[in-house]
């Protein structure tokens, strides 16, 4: 399923190579549109010419239905694209600053750095300025960055935002675009008449239009995977790791872990508030199972070298948490073998005296005070204790091309 | 070398050099969403510039000035200690568009060395406002962590709720002051 680990298939000179690809066609593109003229681009803020409005949200709306229309096919997988993370005031502010910036200059970034490709020099002025605007950018931000980082929501999308499903997102998108467009038409007409006597659109126009909205609509109608669809695409790969014992990590092996400072640790709890109360290693973070989801583009995110473990206190719930995470595409998920069970017979001898009675994911443990993660057995040992365990955990190299986003 | 206003290349009967026109708006919109799609479905990245500006520059700085390369956390982050800051897909990505730019225009014989102005500013004063119009995207792009095709395009596309804002502020700040700068263009 796309996208794909382009390093790990092809090596680097060849990945480099298709992001050239892709940035050439994108620079021809905007070329042939005629966006290497300021005078075009800067005519849209006075209405008589619509193109980059027409270009911009054509291009939108069509990347949008494949993008939505491939995922729901299981043909792509969204959780792992690159959604940039929202950093609501900076990213609005640069918005703002980026069109005075526009209509000022004449230019965006990229327009710039493809009209100076054919011969505009005040383009190739601007592109000076862009990368004087970043140094002023880089020495100041000392005075600001507190702002910079502020109001960061990460990966929020607008069927969060809205509370819809991501299909009703992208049809309503696409119709109020095509409305838009249609009045981008007559603005145009209304504002420079010598252009046009006879009518801008065409059928071939309304069947565009037509095909677009229908598409949308089969967006909406195929919907989007749940976590159980996206399971059940990478069970046959996945479940034999579960059956053959290949990702349940010996407690003494999540010891290792916690110090090893080329491992950046996430320990995920999914037991309830209660049983995390009594007790709990230190540094795990308590997620709901349920909750798992919301933190996946944290964990994608997560630097190189990242490994996650889930516990719980058996290996049940964790289990569920490790089929979720894998199927939302976490790379190097294992789970604490026994769960916290198994970390106090190996580690809380003497402490804690084990219960006879309890059922599955019950903590079979006494705890005569709810410590958390100030008891004793709590934080891992900085000893090896010598204790012989199978080492499962094999880092999976993060393919460079995801995360990073625009650099 | 240098031209006044216009909006469509200019086409002469007859003449054997004449720019070839542009496409169809909504042809290049289609086109631009099809290469979107594109790079999402192989790289599983979207399209992106003001990066490959920024990593460009930075990698000047390491060049002239490494020591303050290394004490300047933005800067580290791109090419502290033996980091390349051109090592990075966007550099290459930026490259492209370069290229592609060269390359359509050329086949469309709209390359040609001028500058492009509205008909009541001089050159200077186009190329002065262009610099300075480009400072200030070029930190506005650095304050979004993107621009209009790392976010208003491609996190658009992907529905993100900061880059549907960036692109709403974007034509606010346009229309804005599109008015007081309306001698520029017209």
């Amino acid at each position: 399923m796309a996208p794909f680990p382009l390093f790990d298939l092809i090596g680097k000179f060849a990945t480099y190579v298709v992001y050239l690809l892709i940035g050439i066609s994108f620079g021809a593109v905007l070329e042939m549109s005629g966006f290497a003229l300021s005078t075009k681009l800067t005519g849209q803020f006075y209405m008589r010419d619509q193109t980059v409005f027409k270009v911009m949200f054509t291009g939108v709306i069509v990347a949008m239905v494949l993008v939505f229309g491939a995922t729901g096919l299981g043909m792509l997988d969204y959780n792992r694209i690159w959604v940039p993370p929202t950093y609501l005031w900076p990213g609005t502010l640069g918005g703002l600053l980026i069109g005075v910036g526009f209509i000022i200059g004449g230019f965006c970034p990229g327009t710039s750095v493809m009209a100076a490709a054919t011969g505009k020099i005040d383009a190739m002025f601007f592109v000076g300025g862009i990368l004087t605007g970043i140094i002023v950018f880089g020495e100041s931000l000392g005075f600001f960055d507190h702002f910079w980082n502020s109001s960061y929501m990460g990966r929020f999308t607008l069927p969060d935002l809205l509370g819809v499903s991501t299909g009703a997102v992208v049809l309503g998108t696409v119709l109020v675009a095509i409305l838009l467009l249609w009045g981008a038409d007559l603005v145009e007409r209304i504002y420079d008449p010598k252009k046009k006597l006879k009518p801008d659109l065409t059928p071939a126009h309304f069947l565009g239009a037509g095909v677009l909205a229908l598409m949308a609509v089969g967006v909406m109608v195929i919907g989007q995977p749940t976590v159980e669809d996206l399971w059940q695409r990478v069970a046959p790969e996945k479940e034999p790791l579960l059956a053959n014992r290949e990702v349940q990590i010996h407690p003494a092996e999540l010891r290792k872990l916690y110090y090893d400072p080329q491992v950046n640790l996430i320990m995920l709890d999914v037991r309830d508030e209660a049983d995390y109360n009594i007790f709990h290693i230190k540094d795990a973070r308590r997620v709901d199972l349920d909750k798992l989801e919301e933190i996946v583009p944290e964990l994608q995110n997560a630097p190189e070298g990242t490994v996650v473990v889930l516990m719980s206190n058996d290996e049940t719930w964790a289990t569920e948490g490790w089929k979720r995470l894998v199927a939302l595409g976490v790379p190097n998920v294992y789970i604490l073998e026994g769960g916290i069970n198994n970390w106090l017979a190996v580690y809380g001898e003497g402490e804690h005296e084990p219960l006879a009675t309890g059922g599955d994911e019950t903590l079979r443990y006494v705890f005569h005070a709810a410590l958390g993660d100030k008891d004793p057995v709590a934080e891992p040992s900085q000893h090896d204790e010598g204790i012989e365990y199978t080492p499962k955990v094999k880092i999976e190299k993060k393919a460079p091309t995801g995360g990073g986003g625009c650099g | 070398m240098t031209t006044l206003a216009h909006t469509k290349p200019m086409t002469k009967v007859g003449s054997r050099s004449e720019p070839k026109p542009y496409v169809n708006p909504y042809v290049g919109g289609v086109l631009l969403g099809i290469v979107l799609f594109l790079a999402f479905f192989l790289t599983g990245n979207g399209l992106g510039a003001s990066g490959g500006l920024n990593r460009l520059i930075i990698w000047v700085i390491d060049l002239v000035a490494p020591q303050h390369v290394d004490r300047v956390s933005y800067l580290l982050h791109y090419a502290g200690g033996d980091k390349n800051a051109l090592d990075h897909w966007i550099v290459l990505m930026t490259v492209g568009i370069f290229l592609g730019g060269f390359i359509s225009g050329w086949l469309g014989r709209r390359v040609k060395l001028e500058t492009v102005r509205g008909p009541r500013v001089s050159v200077r004063q186009r190329w002065l406002l262009a610099y300075l119009g480009g400072i200030v995207t070029g930190f506005g792009a650095r304050l979004a962590r993107g621009c209009t095709s790392g976010q208003g395009l491609s996190g658009s596309a992907t529905l993100s709720v900061g880059s549907w804002a960036f692109l709403l502020a974007f034509f606010a700040g346009g229309y804005g002051l599109a008015y007081f700068v309306r001698r520029l263009w017209n």
